[in-house]
């Protein structure tokens, strides 16, 4: 009754009845009436993890090593506790970069780099082929004992010829139509599958059925209860071990490697990421999940036992593989409908697991391995074309089929070796090795892309090195004595024994040295070169991805320019015109345009452009292809930093208020000082006019006096009225001095006064002047020295003017050397590029307060003994000025009682001017 | 948004309870023969501590007004 025909009948029914669901459920996402986007789905969608390892091989790993297949579940559980801080995270940081796949994932970490997303792709499809192969050896081996019932041998597979005559090569193939069926029907920009998310969940409730139906019939129908079956474990002495634990030494290391190995597993197998993250609709469903999930693993252990030790019973000569128990009981009892369903059930396991494996592989194939390198093959011309879309299904089927192949190779070269979970541990410990870069990548901003290359190319490289070889090895594909006396024949370089390291399992012993170099390359290269701008910016994007609300993120960090038009022509080549359309459609509505043409290139339509190509072509390229569309500046480490960091921008910020304020600050300043300058000039010109119109009133007064004298004493005596009118025509004189000093200061001062410079001989001035004054020093009986050198170069200046400097100092001289006998010096002197000219008396003298103060206008220092002014007060001033309108310097030396010299010096002419001797 | 962070810390010490519970060397206390209702103490411990741990998981995840 249980013939090939109705097994492969009933195996096709149930693929069918798979594919209505998934069709069902795609038709009520497209209705926006999802099926799946509750937790429960989402849980069972989880148990995606347990696979053909669980269904078969945990009861055939339970049977040499009691409990010890426990581990595999209970990490997971614990995992799941810190789900809350984890896989949130990666859920949140996922949808906010439009993250498909764990390549994507860390490709997108550290900088979008398209080398890291390639190595991750190798690293998994490498590493899962030897879980495929688990599915493949699986699959056919129960097919074929079921195919014999009721005989219950375990049937050999060996010696089948290579691919088309071997039974398992047309199942993989198969299982390459349906993955191909399901998963890549069309390209979605999310890369979620919500029907075939529907299907997964309903193959685990069939998993989880069949095999609570089985431990249930062996449990209470072959035995009396738990009681029962290992009390009778306990009476048989080659089975009492197994109801103990840690009798060997390592048991407990390798108890606590399991854990860690499947706690990495949990969260690192591609199906998983596939399922957890891509395929999660809301996060709250994850919370959920956390205790869901183990109750599931929970229930679908409770039976691994009785069932092994049910096996174990009723096969105590070991002529039947302990991996297939959970078959083979039904069989060896005659109950067909509960093999079949057994039957039913691990395909559902073996199926479940590789379609999704395969689907999320084949997009990271596509996405981080085939396409960077299609989009850099200038000869394709790939950036040209309109509609790539079609190329990237192709892609992703043929990596698929590719896949299968690879699994079914390695299941035919070293499938026999081992038992189920051992090759499944083979495929854990090639996961685990994304542990470090992923978890040091979401809480660590430090991390490079160079460590992060770095340590999982070592840990890869150790991986191979003492698993994967090995297990060539022990299937005679490699030479044996490679395990035995290690490669060259060094044993140091056993790869099961690496650098002499024993007691430990293969698995441990792999994990140990492949964390150790995995772990010490990402920290250590790391902290030798920290993270460049792009580095830090993703870092941050990542590492605090809870603290920021979810909205349009990385957009900070690009600028440039673009248009609207040449992006929808992007994303139009890999999603299909049609779909670009509608996706910035949407998007316009989203953001209030009424078309996409409304729309204003920013950086958040970008960063949009390229989520959508993301999910399409993965991030790596992706950014590549956006870059080609827009002009896109880079950005300083300077400006990535300002921005990133919410503090420094802060601080800038205030920086920023504090530097205006102390300008500000300035400005008042300057203005105070320019308002209180202005309010001396005012009271300077007060001062001036009062002082002007004072010194113009003291002759008028005392000339209008003597006139008044005269007029009114028309009888006065000769003598005096001469003496009088001598008075009125010396102060008149004085009036008319003044006045011209007057107005010649106003004309200087406004800058009037008119100049008429030549070249001018020093001594011929100097000469004119003495001859001038010599009159009023002989009169007063001064003596008068002129010191003249031989010969002086020329100057530039207003030979009048000169004079009238010269004689103004003359006539001070004159005027403070009264004391007998008289001296007044004149001296011309070169000097360094400058003419000085020195004219010295041996008069009162002044003293060191009145110095500067003789130079301002109208201030004299009166003669001590009359106080009787006697100049207008503003020679010195005038001489002051022209001498320095000429570039020149006027200063005075003097003590009270010593006399004064008075020197100004002038600059020498430019070109040296030939001056003729006089 | 779900994020009381009180739950959190509330899973991870179960994390840090669980793992102690299945590890060395409190597991070791129940790795030897010995049965409670004829089931081995082993068994019955790793499956008990195992519900109970998910059952705080649960009511953890799921308790309300935190």
């Amino acid at each position: 009754m249980l013939t090939a025909p109705v097994i492969v009948i009933a195996s096709f029914a149930y693929v069918g009845l798979l594919f209505a669901i998934a069709y069902y459920g795609d038709k009520r996402a497209d209705a926006g009436r999802s099926i799946i986007a509750n937790p429960y789905i989402y849980a069972l969608s989880l148990a995606v993890y347990c696979t053909s390892w669980t269904f078969y091989g945990s009861v055939g790993r339970a049977a040499t090593s009691g409990i010890g297949f426990l581990p595999i579940y209970l990490g997971p559980t614990l995992m799941a506790a810190l789900w809350w801080y984890v896989m949130l995270k990666i859920i949140r940081i996922s949808k906010q970069n439009r993250i498909t796949s764990i390549a994507d994932f860390v490709a997108s970490r550290y900088g979008k780099s398209q080398m890291l997303g390639g190595l991750v792709t190798i690293i998994a499809v490498v590493g899962i082929i030897p879980y495929i192969a688990l599915q493949l050896k699986a699959i056919s081996g129960t097919f074929l004992i079921v195919l014999q019932y009721p005989a219950f041998t375990t049937p050999e597979n060996q010696g089948a010829p290579l691919f088309l005559g071997d039974n398992t090569f047309y199942i993989a193939m198969l299982l390459a139509a349906f993955t191909i069926l399901f998963g890549t029907r069309h390209l979605d920009a999310t890369e979620r599958h919500e029907g075939l998310v529907a299907a997964i969940a309903f193959e685990s409730l069939v998993k989880l059925l069949a095999f609570i139906a089985v431990g249930l019939f062996v449990t209470f129908w072959l035995y009396d209860g738990f009681g029962d079956i290992f009390g009778r474990a306990g009476q048989t002495p080659q089975l009492s071990a197994l109801l103990t634990l840690g009798g060997e030494s390592g048991s407990y290391a390798t108890w606590a490697s399991l854990t860690f190995l499947s706690m990495a597993a949990i969260m690192f197998l591609p199906r998983q990421f596939q399922v957890t993250v891509v395929e999660n609709v809301d996060e709250r469903h994850l919370t959920k999940a956390i205790w869901l999930f183990p109750l599931y693993l929970l229930a679908i252990n409770i039976f691994v036992l009785p069932i092994t030790f049910g096996g174990l019973l009723h096969f105590p000569d070991g002529t039947v593989d302990a991996d297939t128990f959970v078959l083979t009981l039904p069989i060896v009892e005659r109950q067909p409908w509960l093999a079949l369903f057994a039957f039913i059930g691990g395909l559902s396991a073996a199926t479940g697991m590789v379609i999704v494996e395969t689907i999320a592989l084949s997009t990271m194939v596509c996405n981080d391995l085939v396409m960077p390198v299609l989009l850099r093959l200038r000869a394709l011309r790939l950036t040209e074309r309109r509609d790539l879309s079609g190329l990237l299904l192709g892609i992703r089927r043929g990596a698929i089929v590719l896949i299968l192949v690879l699994g079914y190779l390695y299941f035919y070269l070293a499938g026999e070796a081992y038992a189920l979970v051992s090759i499944g541990l083979i495929s854990f410990s090639a996961v685990a090795q994304f542990a470090p870069a992923i978890i040091g990548g979401i809480f660590w901003k430090g991390g490079t892309r160079t460590a992060a290359f770095c340590g999982l190319a070592a840990g890869f490289l150790v991986w191979t090195y003492t698993l994967l070889l090995p297990s060539f090895a022990k299937s005679g594909w490699l030479p044996i004595t490679f395990l035995s006396h290690g490669l060259f024949g060094t044993d140091l370089l056993k790869p099961q024994q690496l650098l002499g390291l024993q007691g430990l399992d293969d698995i441990t012993h792999c994990l140990f040295w492949s964390m150790l170099v995995n772990i010490g390359c990402y920290v250590g290269v790391s902290l030798i070169k920290g993270p460049n701008a792009a580095e830090h910016g993703q870092a941050t994007v990542f590492v605090d991805a809870l603290k920021h609300p979810p909205a349009a993120p990385g957009s900070h960090f690009w600028r440039g320019s673009a248009s609207v038009n040449d992006l929808l022509l992007l994303v139009g080549r890999f999603l299909g015109p049609e779909s670009a359309q509608e996706a910035f459609a949407s998007y316009a509505r989203s953001r209030g345009a009424r078309s996409p043409e409304a729309l204003s290139a920013d950086a958040n339509l970008v960063h949009h452009a390229e989520s959508l190509l993301a999910g399409a072509i993965g991030s790596a390229s992706a950014r590549v292809m956006v870059a080609s569309a827009v002009e896109e500046e880079p950005l300083g480490i300077d400006e990535v930093m300002n921005i990133i960091d919410e503090a420094s921008q802060v601080l800038a910020y205030s920086r920023q208020l504090e530097q205006k304020s102390r300008e500000l600050e300035a400005a008042t300043n300057e203005l105070r000082g320019a308002n209180q300058r202005l309010q001396e000039l005012d009271r300077l010109k007060d001062d001036f006019i009062s002082t002007v119109t004072h010194e113009l009133r003291t002759p008028l007064t005392s000339i209008r006096a003597f006139s008044e004298i005269l007029n009114d004493n028309p009888r006065l005596e000769e003598g005096e009225r001469t003496k009088f009118l001598g008075i009125i025509v010396k102060e008149s004189e004085r009036l008319t001095r003044l006045i011209n000093q007057v107005l010649d200061l106003a004309k200087i001062e406004s800058g009037a006064a008119e100049w008429h410079s030549s070249e001018i001989d020093m001594r011929e001035v100097l000469e004119d002047a003495v001859t001038a004054v010599s009159q009023l020093f002989r009169e007063r009986k001064i003596d008068l020295t002129v010191e003249l050198p031989q010969k002086v170069p020329g100057i530039v200046a207003d030979r009048d003017r000169l004079m009238q400097v010269m004689l103004n100092l003359l006539s001070n001289a004159a005027k403070f050397s009264e004391r007998a006998p008289g001296k007044v010096t004149v001296a011309l002197a070169q000097q360094s590029g400058f003419l000085r000219v020195e004219v010295s008396d041996n008069g009162i003298g002044i003293s060191a307060v009145d110095q500067e103060v003789i130079f301002e206008k109208f201030r004299q220092v009166g003669d001590v003994l009359t106080g009787k002014p006697q100049g207008s007060g503003l020679g010195l001033h005038i001489s002051r000025r022209i001498v320095e309108h000429f570039g020149g310097r006027m200063w005075v030396r003097s003590r009270p009682g010593e006399g004064a010299c008075f020197s100004f010096n002038l600059p020498l002419a430019r070109e040296p001017v030939l001056v003729k001797a006089a | 948004m779900i994020r009381p962070s009180i739950k959190g810390q509330r899973l991870a010490a179960l994390f840090l309870l669980g793992f102690l519970l299945f590890n060395y060397p409190l597991l070791n206390l129940f790795a030897g023969p010995g049965q409670v209702l004829g089931i081995p103490v082993l068994y019955v411990y790793v499956f008990t501590v195992w519900a109970l741990l998910i059952g705080l998981m649960a009511w953890v995840v799921e308790k309300r007004n935190d």
